[in-house]
């Protein structure tokens, strides 16, 4: 049954690309968001029932793959922006053969992510970590203008060096633990000697996943890759693609598999902290759409890994469910920025000022993106950085607490500049009101959507989100 | 027979961490994104040594066999992207010097 | 031992000639002849399968790769090269200093840790490994692939625009 997750897009793309002309198009963009939906259904179905149970449906295969709670959660976020993404595909691209790759390439990076949640091995891990990032080179670089291949290049540098320190650090895991599956290595850990080897494999690994996750002072790629990304690619990246090669990954390791002393945790707490600072003042400087949200994204990542340091399980509670909300009010963001891009082609935000009233689906739904990315109640947001700084007190780190709790203050800032200039402001001249295209106001109001309902409903559905933390902590 | 192998591993890991010096000196100063590709490829050969090192001691050398044929093939991949990705910057700024590479600031 | 110590050194020699090199030409065969020494080292290490391999692709497949790239991407003239090559010269020097430096830092530090290795289980083959225990290894490679061949066709079709 967990194999289906993987084997049925890749059926999907084998038969997509089987050479009959009527196929292209309409009907692949309508096949794919059909799987996506399906994808997001099934998980929050088995979710919600509590029937966890699993019969080998592919008897020919046998993979390794594992499901909990938390790769439910997660199958679901990926449906749900890639979904988003699929549809921000059908207003912007108009060329029908790139509409095409580009659902071929999304349908790769979906089979990446979702074998990354389900994999028990080390070295798949790191197998599937690079089939998305070709697939996101790709992806970026699909349009060939200059910005574009810029932040590809850029991205694609960074991400191998990465790559390079967590193939060491596998290296370095076969001479201890004997193998590169989770448990070998999870035994590693609690073995008798106190390895050298052990902790610097440890820390190797890590290094990589920070680089690919974006925080500071290893973001050197990602407001370029972001901001030069056509707009639906900018959602999956900011969306899913991102956090799920990186801090996703930093999580399961961090609480399942390696055993992190206090100093390790104590430098993740730092570069969390760090990250939410820097990257917050430098979001206020930007004069650019997408680089802000570029440099807002880094700063909320900073957040979850301030809360993975902690490793309390409220405030593991707190960086899964941050987790949700950013993957789902940053992917509305920037399906807002691919809608303006797409009227009034640029994202220049002085530019954008001049133009007249912006889409009416586009402005309210970014106004409830960005209150939900700021943590105002009663957004969906609100209650994850609550329940991050609530966990930090508890755990005696008031110092880390209280800089959360003022980065609030300075993400407000910015981004209630960004939504005077760009979206509330008076018009030189009187311009006629523009209309939103009807696939990407589709996606707004579902993203928008889900974020009110998870934070008006957050006390009832609790035991969902607090749930996964008895199979992590194990 | 473990002295041996100790010695082994050590001198293999001092040429193995020089290799990575030598790469990562071969990215950060070149004028030419090929040879930042090259010094690319030099680091991935030092963590392929690394792995067969590894397996080697241990004695799983199916194990290191195994990994290194799929890591060689996700290689190929990431030098032919990578290789396109010049090309079109060669088209568009007439030069792959990766100095040039910053138009975008901030 | 004397044999895997002799080629070691070859192969460090080999890459920072490569590294340094003033011709790009030069800079790919040297990096054709890295591979080629580091699948003897392979070899030695009991690892025929994957020096094969190494071999085959990593000595032959991307120094063609790397040559394709290059003979698209050549433009400026003789003289300018010259110039770019002296200076180039006299940046590099630095690298063959830190590597001797580093080498000699590196063995200072004879106490090699002592590690505990876990006991040696059977010894597997390669071919089983791959194919009856690595079956999601396997499926990776397939979908990089279908992932290249989608990257081949976005830079290298030319299509009318």
């Amino acid at each position: 049954m967990p194999s289906l997750f993987i084997l049925v897009p890749l059926l999907l793309i084998v038969i997509l690309n089987l050479p009959m002309k009527r196929l292209r198009g309409n009907i692949a963009l309508f096949t794919a968001l059909v799987l996506c939906i399906v994808q997001s259904l099934l998980s929050l179905i088995y979710l919600l029932f509590k029937s966890v149970h699993f019969d080998p449906v592919v008897p020919f295969f046998t993979f390794a793959l594992s499901i909990d709670r938390l790769t439910l959660i997660l199958l679901c976020t990926i449906g749900i922006v890639s979904f988003a993404s699929l549809l921000v595909a059908h207003s912007t691209i108009v060329n029908p053969r790139q509409k095409f790759i580009f659902i071929n390439l999304l349908l790769i990076a979906l089979i990446g992510m979702n074998t990354i949640v389900l994999v028990t091995d080390l070295f798949s891990l790191y197998v599937f970590i690079e089939i998305t990032a070709v697939a996101s080179f790709v992806l970026i670089a699909i349009d060939k203008d200059l910005h574009a291949i810029e932040g590809t290049f850029k991205y694609l540098m960074l991400s191998s060096v990465a790559t390079v320190f967590m193939l060491s650090s596998i290296a370095f895991f076969i001479l201890v633990a004997g193998g590169t599956s989770f448990s070998d290595v999870h035994n590693s850990f609690s073995g008798t000697s106190d390895n050298p080897f052990t902790k610097i494999a440890a820390g190797l690994f890590l290094c990589g996943l920070l680089i690919k996750s974006g925080l500071v002072p290893f973001h050197g790629w990602l407001p370029d890759a972001y901001s030069a990304a056509p707009g639906p690619v900018s959602v999956l990246l900011a969306g899913i693609v991102t956090k799920i090669t990186g801090i996703y990954t930093l999580l399961r390791l961090s609480t399942s598999v390696f055993v992190l002393n206090e100093s390790m945790q104590n430098m993740l707490m730092f570069i969390g902290a760090l990250s939410i600072v820097l990257a917050a003042l430098a979001a206020v400087t930007q004069s650019d759409f997408k680089r802000m949200l570029a440099y807002s994204s880094i700063s909320q990542v900073g957040y979850i890994a301030l809360a993975l340091g902690c490793a309390t399980p409220l405030a593991l509670a707190g960086a899964v469910f941050h987790f949700f909300n950013h993957a789902i009010a940053k992917s509305l963001l920037f399906v807002n920025a691919a809608s303006l891009e797409k009227r009034f082609a640029t994202t220049d935000m002085n530019k954008l000022r001049s133009f007249g009233a912006k889409p009416l689906v586009t402005s309210v739904t970014s106004l409830i993106g960005f209150l939900s990315a700021a943590g105002m109640p009663p957004l969906a947001g609100f209650w994850s950085k609550l329940i991050i700084v609530i966990a930090l007190f508890s755990a005696g780190k008031t110092i880390y607490a209280s800089v959360a709790l003022l980065a609030t203050i300075l993400t407000l800032t910015y981004f209630l500049s960004l939504q005077t200039k760009v979206f509330f402001c008076k018009a030189q001249t009187v311009q006629p009101t523009v209309s939103s295209l009807p696939a990407i106001a589709v996606a707004e109001i579902i993203l928008a959507a889900i974020a009110v309902l998870i934070g008006v409903c957050f006390p009832f559905v609790a035991y969902i989100w607090f749930l996964p933390l008895k199979e992590i902590l194990h | 027979m473990i002295q041996e192998n100790m010695q082994l591993l050590w001198y293999f890991g001092i040429f193995a961490i020089l290799l990575f010096i030598t790469g990562f000196y071969c990215i950060l100063a070149s004028f030419n994104m090929v040879r930042a590709l090259i010094g690319l490829e030099i680091l991935i050969k030092a963590a392929t040594l690394l792995i067969i090192l590894a397996g080697y001691i241990v004695g799983k050398t199916a194990l290191a066999q195994a990994i290194v044929i799929t890591l060689i093939v996700i290689e190929i991949v990431v030098m032919v992207v990578a290789g396109g990705v010049i090309l079109w910057a060669f088209r568009h700024n007439d030069t792959i010097d990766p100095r040039n590479l910053s138009n975008m600031k901030g | 031992m004397i044999m895997n110590l002799t080629l070691l050194v070859c192969l460090l020699l080999v890459a920072i000639w490569t590294v340094m090199t003033t011709r790009l030409i030069h800079a790919v065969i040297g990096l054709a002849i890295t591979s080629v020494t580091l699948a003897i080292i392979m070899n030695h290490l009991n690892s025929p399968l994957a020096a094969v391999f190494e071999l085959s692709v990593c000595a032959g497949l991307i120094p063609v790769i790397f040559i394709t790239t290059v003979s698209f991407t050549q433009r400026i003239s003789k003289k300018q090269l010259r110039v770019r090559e002296k200076e180039r010269f006299i940046k590099f020097w630095y690298l063959p200093v830190i590597i001797v430096v580093a080498g000699l830092l590196l063995a200072l530090f004879t106490h090699a840790p002592q590690i505990t290795v876990p006991p040696a289980g059977a010894e597997e083959n390669v071919r089983n490994v791959l194919w009856n225990l690595r079956h999601i290894d396997l499926l990776g490679q397939v979908i990089v692939l279908l992932a290249g061949a989608f990257g081949v066709v976005v830079f290298f079709k030319e299509s009318g625009k």
